[in-house]
């Protein structure tokens, strides 16, 4: 399959944004995955919150490792610069971007393959390091490009596609996520855009590991009677926890729910993220022990939980544990960084 | 108590040489003998005599035995040697091993608190018995004190048998405790302890002897690790990313002390460098991928092992053309092999590393001093060349105090960040692609990420793409753009540093090629076959690709060696590979018992092809 660009032009009364971009300048090429895949559906959503949030998106790197989900950064914000790594190894190429420049907004996008089994490391490793970064899985529970293994995020008792049953435990990225100290944890699920735009919204604009999960079912290889990851089965058994609006400081704040039922939380750039608790649940996403134990309990019940499961709004980030200058490193020059000639005569001196 | 001991009726021969000899020391690990030992090699260096020594320690923590051992050559012959003249023997564990690597005539230094059989010991070699425990118990009650003071005690005893100057030790250790003065008085003490006891009650000097001298110079002493990571503090290294693994670890520790005296901003605290201990060496790579796609200067430092995890990120960083600097301090492999032993091991799987058509740009340190000139030089090659540039240290280098050229820095010095467009170009030019050759010497031009709204964004990928990065599965594309990394390797033969030759002082059609850590053994062969009429030119290799040098260096001797530290002839192969050289041409000689390669070993190898008679003379020589 080639690269497909897609036409400049525009109708003209195409809505901008503050910075005057349109969405389409926010797009990338033409998709070369299946017609209705979910991951395409996600690409819509990161499109359309880097529009909502102004971001300029050259100050957006995008990178993804090997897999169906991590093609699609070709498919979106076709100005910013993008980087396909090796299979699984995307947290580490994130890291070291994020230590060469703290200033850009870094977006990993992967998939269960590349994060649950040959990546699950390195995945580990970023979201305990606490690295600035959204890491999206678009989670499908199977391997597409090599025609419809299970992955490790296909639960047990799942049937593939040719009628094979699943027999391993599933990996749940989201209670690995909370264990190993992500600061913005949340599970979505990419058939419901009016969930998952807010949610790439607020994690983007979050400081430290922001990690979602989003179920996004494969519709040639794992959409049918007997999988856990198909449209129907995501739809019966999603049970939204809170949904969730993204206010950006500028916006005047207009709380419109019954009070009690809603909380505002402030994050480190001064966003706002405003969540509406919905369902029975008095679902508190400050508290990691409860959400651990409410999602374990929702899944004993066969439920799928979606929504903000965890959020520290005040979170450190790698830089601030390692005290880097707020300058980015990439931008230091020799006056910086060169001790220079004196300081290696004395250094000689005291090696004689 | 034991003094001299003389065998009976039987006349001991005894070793005279002045400035010209092997101490050894065997000592347990973790016993604190290693400073002991280190203050005695440069209180010689002190006095002007040029010594090289060596730790030979085990894959463990505590308890097993060490050896550091030390050439003492006016001649400043640095390479290791074979045999003992002087043994220091602590351990009993490796009593008999040690005995027997004392050559006739040599000296055996030892504890002789405790009476050891007489058969323990060998009848041609000289007896030094001192109650090194006994005298320590009697000064010291402190368990601590007793072992570490000990270990003083038997510098100031060899001080007065080789004749050392005691001022120079005792100026060391004032420099050495000058942040911690009340330890001065107490060392100095010990120190005099073991030197009274000698000169009282043992022979003093013997015939081994130091005499001042002044064939030091302005030289430094200094690990290659550490040499290596000060150039990498100068050359602007700013993020390091590393999983800990002997023998390079030290050279991440380096690189973690000198930014913290160099690189922390005085006013504000703040780091102006990144240090991030990985989770392996897969991360460690791929950060250092991460962060030189970004802009930042990036390495990490490794062995063996970890070059082989990296191997699919290699062909990553090759086929995107990402700036990757790597210091490989190598080990004896494979798998884990001998991981506290030297060799040179990781060329093919450095050179070709990865899967598909790749070659990555080597450099070869031969010593500490051009560790330092390479591993800063390293950055400038990797950005001028957007390509992984891999530093081949080796244990030897790495992780012994060697005597070289004092470091340098040239502060008009700037950077080569190679081809990269700003903001501002990227407005004037008319065109950006990313993988295009607008001047023909196979190199692009890059674009780091945020740079312009909406130009000289690209995406990089392990996929094929055409020159403007865009994804194609063309074939036409894909072999124009490997044709292109060829292209751009043959940019990189000028740009590496060249070979350098020693010829003999007469024509000759032998020739050795050697590189890194060989160079001293290498030198001292050379000086001692040319005593013996058989002239040999040397070529030593400091980078591949290689030069025209090197071919016309092969073209113009009708006999070749190339002497290197492992089993299958590494560099033979590529230059066989990369040369379209007769293999029959060039003659392997390799040494690869994880010990440092000797003089001795290269003449021996060398012997089989040269006519016999005079190969017999030199090597009687030695």
């Amino acid at each position: 399959m080639s690269f497909l660009p897609k036409p400049k032009l525009h109708h003209p009364g195409l809505g901008c944004n503050s910075l005057g971009f349109t969405k389409r300048d926010y797009e990338g090429a033409v998709s070369t995955l299946c017609a209705g895949c979910g991951h395409d559906s996600i690409s819509a959503a990161i499109v359309r919150a880097c529009f909502e949030l102004d971001l300029p998106p050259h100050r957006i790197a995008k990178l993804s490792g090997i897999g169906c989900s991590s093609k699609t950064p070709t498919y979106f914000l076709g100005n910013s610069h993008g980087f396909n790594a090796v299979h699984g190894r995307m947290p580490s190429v994130v890291t070291g971007a994020n230590l060469a420049n703290r200033d850009l907004i870094y977006l990993g996008v992967s998939g269960d393959g590349d994060s649950a089994s040959i990546g699950l490391g390195q995945f580990a490793h970023a979201m305990r390091r606490g690295v600035n970064m959204t890491y999206i899985v678009e989670n499908n529970g199977v391997y597409g490009l090599t025609k419809g293994q299970f992955s490790a995020t296909s639960d047990k008792g799942a049937k593939s596609k040719s009628g094979a049953t699943n027999k391993d435990e599933a990996i749940d990225l989201v209670g690995m996520a909370l264990q190993l100290g992500a600061t913005f944890v949340a599970r979505s699920f990419s058939g419901d855009k009016g969930q998952l735009v807010p949610l790439i919204k607020a994690a983007l604009s979050h400081k430290g590991a922001a990690f979602i999960d989003c179920i996004s079912p494969c519709v040639t290889f794992n959409n049918h009677q007997g999988s856990t990851k198909s449209f129907d089965y995501v739809r019966e058994h999603n049970e939204a926890v809170n949904f969730l609006d993204v206010i950006v400081e500028k916006e005047e704040i207009i709380v419109d729910y019954a009070p009690g039922a809603t909380e505002i939380v402030r994050q480190h750039d001064g966003s706002l993220l405003r969540l509406r608790k919905l369902g029975e649940s008095d679902y508190d996403p400050s508290d990691r022990a409860a959400a651990f134990t409410f999602l374990e309990q929702r899944k004993a019940q066969g439920e799928i939980v979606t929504g903000l499961l965890y959020v520290d709004p005040t979170a450190d980030d790698m830089h601030d544990l390692l005290g880097t200058t707020t300058t980015p490193l990439n931008e230091l020059s020799e006056a910086t960084l060169c001790p220079g000639g004196t300081v290696l005569d004395k250094l000689n001196a005291s090696l004689r | 108590m034991l003094q001299i001991v003389k065998n009976e009726g039987t006349a001991v021969s005894v070793i005279a040489a002045v400035n010209d000899f092997v101490v050894k020391f065997a000592n347990v690990n973790g016993s604190g003998s290693a400073s002991a030992n280190q203050l005695f090699a440069k209180s010689i260096i002190r006095m002007g005599v040029p010594v090289a020594p060596r730790n030979i320690f085990p894959s463990n923590i505590q308890g097993l035995p060490t050896w550091y051992e030390m050439r003492v050559s006016e001649a400043g012959y640095l390479g290791a040697r074979e045999g003992t003249d002087l043994m220091v023997a602590m351990n009993p564990q490796t009593w008999d091993q040690d005995i027997a690597s004392i050559v006739p005539g040599g000296y055996l230094f030892y504890d002789s608190t405790k009476a050891i059989p007489h058969s323990k010991f060998r009848d041609d070699i000289n007896i030094i018995g001192m109650p090194l425990t006994e005298l320590c118990n009697h000064e010291y009650s402190d368990p601590r004190q007793r072992q570490l003071f000990k270990n003083i005690i038997y510098v100031g005893a060899l001080a007065a048998l080789l004749d050392i100057e005691i001022e120079v030790i005792e100026t060391l250790l004032k420099e050495q405790f000058r942040a911690k003065e009340k330890l001065i008085p107490p060392n100095i003490h010990a120190l005099h302890v073991g030197r009274n006891y000698a000169l009282t009650h043992l022979t003093c000097p013997i015939g081994l002897t130091i005499r001042r001298s002044n064939e030091v110079g302005d030289r430094i002493s200094i690990d290659g690790n550490t040499a290596a990571a000060l150039g990498a503090v100068y050359s602007g290294a700013t993020v390091a990313a590393w999983y800990p693994i002997t023998p390079s670890t030290s050279l991440v520790e380096a690189f973690t002390k000198y930014c913290g005296r160099y690189r922390v901003d005085k006013e504000t605290g703040q780091n102006n460098f990144a240090i991030i201990q990985a989770e392996d060496e897969i991360a460690s790579i791929g950060m250092v991928i991460g962060a030189a796609w970004n802009g930042a200067r990036a390495f990490t430092a490794t062995s063996g092992p970890g070059i082989s995890l990296m191997q699919e990120f290699l062909g990553l960083a090759y086929f995107a053309e990402i700036p990757a600097v790597l210091f490989d301090v190598q080990r004896a492999g494979p798998s884990t092999g001998m991981p506290t032993r030297t060799q040179q091991c990781d060329l093919l799987a450095a050179a070709y590393a990865s899967h598909g058509d790749t070659k990555h740009v080597l450099l070869f340190p031969e010593d500490p001093h051009e560790s330092f000139l390479f591993g800063a030089e390293a950055f400038d090659l990797a950005d001028r060349l957007q390509t992984p540039i891999f530093v081949m240290l080796d244990l030897d280098i790495g992780m012994n105090e060697r005597l070289c050229r004092p470091l340098t820095w040239d502060d008009s010095r700037r950077m080569d960040r190679g081809k990269v467009m700003t903001s501002e170009e990227l407005n004037t030019a008319k065109d950006f692609g990313r993988y295009l050759d607008t001047d023909g010497d196979g190199i692009p031009t890059r674009t780091y990420p945020g740079t312009h709204p909406t130009r000289g964004a690209y995406f990089t990928r392990g996929t094929s793409k055409d020159r403007y990065a865009k994804y194609t599965e063309s074939g036409a594309a894909y072999v124009d753009n490997m044709q292109r990394l060829l292209a751009k390797f043959r940019t990189a033969e000028t740009l590496v540093p060249a070979p350098q030759i020693r010829s003999a002082d007469t024509e000759t059609k032998i020739g050795a090629i050697y590189y890194g850590s060989t160079s001293a053994a290498m030198r001292e062969a050379q000086d001692i076959l040319t005593k013996h009429n058989i002239d040999i030119d040397l070529l030593r290799i400091r980078a591949f690709p290689f030069n025209d040098d090197v071919r016309n260096f092969i073209a113009s001797h009708e006999q070749i060696f190339v002497v290197e530290q492992n089993r299958d002839g590494q560099l033979r192969s590529m230059l066989i590979n990369e040369l379209e050289i007769n293999p029959a041409k060039l003659k392997r000689a390799v040494h690869f018992d994880g010990s440092p390669i000797t003089a001795t070993n290269i003449i021996d190898k060398i012997a089989g092809f040269l006519p016999a008679a005079q190969i017999l003379e030199a090597r009687s020589a030695l």
